[in-house]
C-alpha cells in the first residue's frame, strides 16, 4: 500500500492527527432513522443530464491507494482502458483522506448549490448516509446502469440507501487484528491477547470509532447490528479508557499503523483486511490479518454522484464500468479488500486463484457471519458517542 | 512676519501629510489583518456560543448565545490545556539552554564560518515541518540506531520506547522551534558592541561576571523575543503531540482538531481555540511586564 510514495499517507495523517479512513454500513442490517429518511433521495438534475454529452470529464474523488495502479506506467490501468473504449475522459483523484475532513471541505458548496468539483465521491457507510439524507446526491438512473444487477446480495439494499437509489458499493472490507508474526507468531484472535502484558505500549486502534468500538463491544457480548445503548456503547468506552490508562495503546490512528507495523513500533493492531494483506505481500507475508473470534465489523465505501455534479450520465458510466466482472476482480487484485461484485470470483481465477479463494476478498457465508455492520446512529447519538470516543482517546 | 507664517503653513502642510503618510504604508497591513484575523476572529466568536439545532443533522448549530459553552469546554479539557502550557515551557526552557551557547558562539566566535551557521540554522526550513517530525519519529523508533544502540548499551530496557511518549513530544517542540530562538538571540548578541566587552574587561570583570551583567542584560531583547516565539507556536501546536505523542500526551491543539473535525463540535473547537488565544495573550503580557523590556521588544 505505501509503494507509491511511502510518506504521504502518513502525512496526511498527521495534519488531521487522527485519520480514520473508513466505516461501516451504516445499516445493511437496516435499522434507524437513516433509514426512514433514505427514501427522500435527491433533487434530479434533468437540465444537468442533458448537458452532460459524451464529452465530459469526469472527475472522481477517491480513497488514497484504491484502485489498480500500475507503479511503472504511473497509471490506473482499468481506468485507462475505460477511457480509450468509451472516449470519456476521467479524472481521477486521491482527495479523500477521511470522511470528516472531506465533508468538511466541500460542505460549504453542497449547501449552495455550488460545483464541488468532483462528479462522483466515494465516501464510508455513515457519511454516505449523511450527503443522501441532506439531499447532497443525485438519483442514479438505472439504464445507464446494467450492472448494477452484479452488486452482492448483502449489499444491494442498506439502511442508508434503500434499493441503493443514490450510491454504489466501492470496496467493502474487514476490521480485525493485524499483528506481526515474527514477534506474535501465535496470533492474535482475541482482544485478550491483543492487551496481553508482552504487547504493552505495542497496539495500536483504528481512530475509526465504528471499527474500534464494534470490536470491543462484541467482545463484551453486545450487539452492533442492533438497537445497543446508550450504556452499552459507555460500558465499552470504559474498557479502552482503561486500556489507554494503563499504556497499553500506543497510538490511536488512521492508515499510520501500517508504517508503524513496518517499523516495528507496532506489534498488534486493530485494523482493515486490505490495508494488513497488501502490507504482508509487501514485506514477505511478516503480518497476518484475522477476524476477532467475538466478531469483527464490515464497512463499506460507496460512490455517490454529487448534487452538483453536471455530468451525470458519464459519471454513471464509469459505475458502470466497474461493475463488469473482469474490471472488479481487477481492482480486487490490486486493493485486497471484498469486492461487491458478483461474477468477479470467477475472473479473478484467471487473474491469480489463490486471491479468488481468499476469504477476505470473495468472503464465504461463514466468514459473514463472523463480522456485523455498526447500526447507524441518529445526529444525536452520533455527536454523543464520538465526544465519548474522542475523550476517551486523548481528546 | 508673512515669513513666519508661510514657515508654519508649510510646516503644517508637512505635518499634515506625516499624519496620513503613516496610516497610508499601514493601510496593505491593516486590510490583510482585518480580513484575514479579525473577521475569521468575530466569526469564530460567534461560533462559540451556538448550540445545536433541536433534531438537525450532525454539524447543524444555530446562534443561542450559550457562553456556558466555554464552562463546559475548559472543564472537559482541563488535562490538555494544563499539559500545552507545561510542555511548551518545557520547550521553550529546553532551547533557550540549547540556542543561547549556539547563538553566542555564531556572534562571537565563528568567524568567517558566520555565514554558513546562519544558513544551517535556517536550513531545517528548507523541509516541511511535518517531514522533519516524522524523520523524528523514525530516528527514535524501533527502526532508528537510537533505540538499538541505547538498548545495547543499558541504558533503556528492552521493553522501553522513546516514540508515543512525552518526552519524545517535548524534545520534538524544541527542535522544530530551535531556529525561532536562536535567531532573535543571534540578532540581539550580534548587535552588542564588543567594546562594552572590553571595558567590563578592563574593569576587572572575570569572563562569567562580564557575560552575567554586560551579555546577557544587553540579549535580553533576543531572549524575550525567542521565547516568545518558540513558546505561542509550542502552546498551539498539535503535529508533535500527533505524531510523536500518546493518546495520554495530547495538548489542546489536538482537542481543538478532533472537536472540528471527528465530532463536528464547532462551538467547542472555537471555544477552546478563544480560550488558548486568551491565555497565551493574558500569559505573554505578564512575561513582558516581568521581564521589563517591553520598549526593547
Amino acid at each position: 500500500m505505501t509503494t507509491k510514495d511511502p510518506l504521504s499517507p502518513q502525512i496526511h495523517e498527521i495534519v488531521r492527527a487522527q485519520l480514520s479512513r473508513r466505516g461501516f454500513i451504516a445499516g445493511v442490517g437496516g435499522v434507524g432513522a437513516v433509514g426512514l429518511l433514505a427514501a427522500c433521495g435527491s433533487k434530479t438534475k434533468t437540465a444537468a443530464e442533458t448537458a452532460a454529452g459524451a464529452g465530459g470529464t469526469v472527475r472522481w474523488a477517491n480513497w488514497t491507494l484504491y484502485l489498480d495502479y500500475d507503479t511503472k506506467t504511473k497509471k490506473y490501468p482499468t481506468l485507462e482502458a475505460f477511457q480509450k473504449a468509451s472516449g470519456i475522459t476521467v479524472s481521477y483523484k486521491e482527495d479523500i483522506n477521511d470522511n470528516d475532513e472531506f465533508y468538511g471541505k466541500v460542505q460549504g458548496q453542497l449547501k449552495l448549490g455550488q460545483d464541488i468539483g468532483y462528479d462522483i465521491v466515494t465516501l464510508t457507510d455513515w457519511m454516505a448516509g449523511r450527503w443522501i439524507r441532506l439531499g447532497y446526491t443525485q438519483k442514479l438512473d438505472i439504464a445507464n446502469l446494467p450492472n448494477k444487477v452484479n452488486i452482492l446480495d448483502k449489499l444491494s439494499t442498506v439502511g442508508f440507501d434503500n434499493g441503493r437509489n443514490n450510491s454504489l458499493t466501492w470496496q467493502t472490507g474487514f476490521a480485525g487484528f493485524g499483528w506481526n508474526k515474527e514477534k506474535l507468531p501465535g496470533g492474535i484472535h482475541s482482544l485478550d491477547q491483543l492487551f496481553a502484558p508482552a504487547n504493552k505500549g505495542k497496539v495500536e486502534v483504528l481512530s475509526e470509532m465504528r471499527d474500534t468500538m464494534g470490536i470491543i463491544m462484541q467482545y463484551q457480548g453486545v450487539d452492533i447490528e442492533s438497537g445497543f445503548t446508550e450504556a452499552q456503547f459507555m460500558n465499552a468506552i470504559d474498557f479502552l479508557q482503561k486500556k489507554i490508562s494503563d499504556g497499553f495503546i500506543r497510538k490511536v490512528a488512521g492508515n499510520s499503523y501500517k508504517e508503524d507495523l513496518i517499523s516495528g513500533d507496532a506489534l498488534a493492531v486493530i485494523g482493515w483486511s486490505g490495508d494488513v494483506f497488501q502490507l504482508a505481500s509487501e514485506n514477505d507475508g511478516k503480518f497476518d490479518f484475522a477476524i476477532p473470534e467475538s466478531g469483527g465489523t464490515l464497512w463499506s465505501d460507496n460512490m455517490m454522484i454529487p448534487s452538483t455534479s453536471k455530468n451525470k450520465v458519464n459519471a454513471e458510466k464509469v459505475m458502470n464500468y466497474y461493475y463488469e466482472p473482469a474490471v472488479a476482480a481487477q481492482v480486487a487484485a490490486y486493493v485486497n479488500y471484498i469486492c461487491p461484485v458478483k461474477g468477479a470470483q470467477a475472473e479473478m481465477e484467471k487473474i491469480d486463484p489463490k486471491l479468488a479463494a481468499s476469504p477476505y476478498i470473495f468472503p464465504t457465508t461463514e466468514t459473514l457471519n463472523s463480522v456485523k455492520v455498526f447500526r447507524s446512529l441518529t445526529p444525536a447519538e452520533e455527536t454523543t458517542f464520538s465526544t465519548a470516543f474522542q475523550k476517551a482517546t486523548g481528546n | 512676519m508673512a515669513y513666519l507664517q508661510s514657515m508654519a503653513t508649510r510646516a503644517n502642510s508637512f505635518t499634515g501629510k506625516k499624519g496620513r503618510l503613516p496610516y497610508l504604508l499601514l493601510a496593505p497591513g491593516l486590510v490583510w489583518l482585518f480580513t484575514f484575523f479579525v473577521l475569521p476572529i468575530i466569526n469564530l466568536a460567534g461560533t462559540s456560543t451556538q448550540t445545536p439545532v433541536p433534531g438537525g443533522d450532525t454539524g447543524q448549530y444555530v446562534q443561542t448565545f450559550r457562553f456556558a459553552n466555554y464552562i463546559d469546554a475548559f472543564n472537559a479539557s482541563r488535562e490538555q490545556f494544563a499539559r500545552s502550557f507545561i510542555y511548551a515551557t518545557l520547550a521553550t526552557l529546553l532551547a533557550l539552554a540549547i540556542a543561547y551557547p549556539l547563538a553566542y558562539a555564531i556572534a562571537f566566535r565563528s568567524g568567517k564560518f558566520k555565514n554558513l551557521l546562519l544558513v544551517l540554522v535556517i536550513a531545517p526550513f528548507f523541509t516541511s515541518f511535518l517531514l522533519r517530525t516524522v524523520a523524528w519519529k523514525q530516528i527514535l523508533g524501533e527502526s532508528g540506531f537510537v533505540v538499538p544502540t541505547l538498548r545495547a548499551l543499558h541504558i533503556i530496557g528492552p521493553q522501553t520506547t522513546l516514540t508515543a511518549s512525552a518526552l519524545a513530544v517535548v524534545t520534538g517542540m524544541t527542535y522544530n522551534f530551535l531556529p525561532f530562538m536562536t535567531l532573535p538571540l543571534y540578532a540581539s548578541l550580534e548587535r552588542i558592541d564588543p567594546r562594552t566587552l572590553e571595558a567590563s574587561n578592563d574593569l576587572y570583570a572575570n569572563a562569567f561576571t562580564t557575560f552575567r551583567k554586560v551579555t546577557f542584560p544587553l540579549s535580553m531583547p533576543g531572549v524575550v523575543a525567542g521565547t516568545l516565539l518558540t513558546f505561542i507556536p509550542a502552546a498551539g501546536d498539535y503535529v508533535n503531540a500527533a505524531i510523536l505523542g500518546n493518546p495520554n500526551t495530547t495538548m489542546l491543539g489536538n482537542v481543538i482538531d478532533s472537536r472540528f473535525f471527528r465530532i463536528v463540535d464547532y462551538p467547542t473547537a472555537a471555544a477552546l481555540s478563544f480560550m488558548l488565544m486568551a491565555a497565551i495573550l493574558i500569559l505573554v503580557t505578564l512575561y513582558i511586564r516581568k521581564s521589563g523590556t517591553d520598549e526593547l521588544v
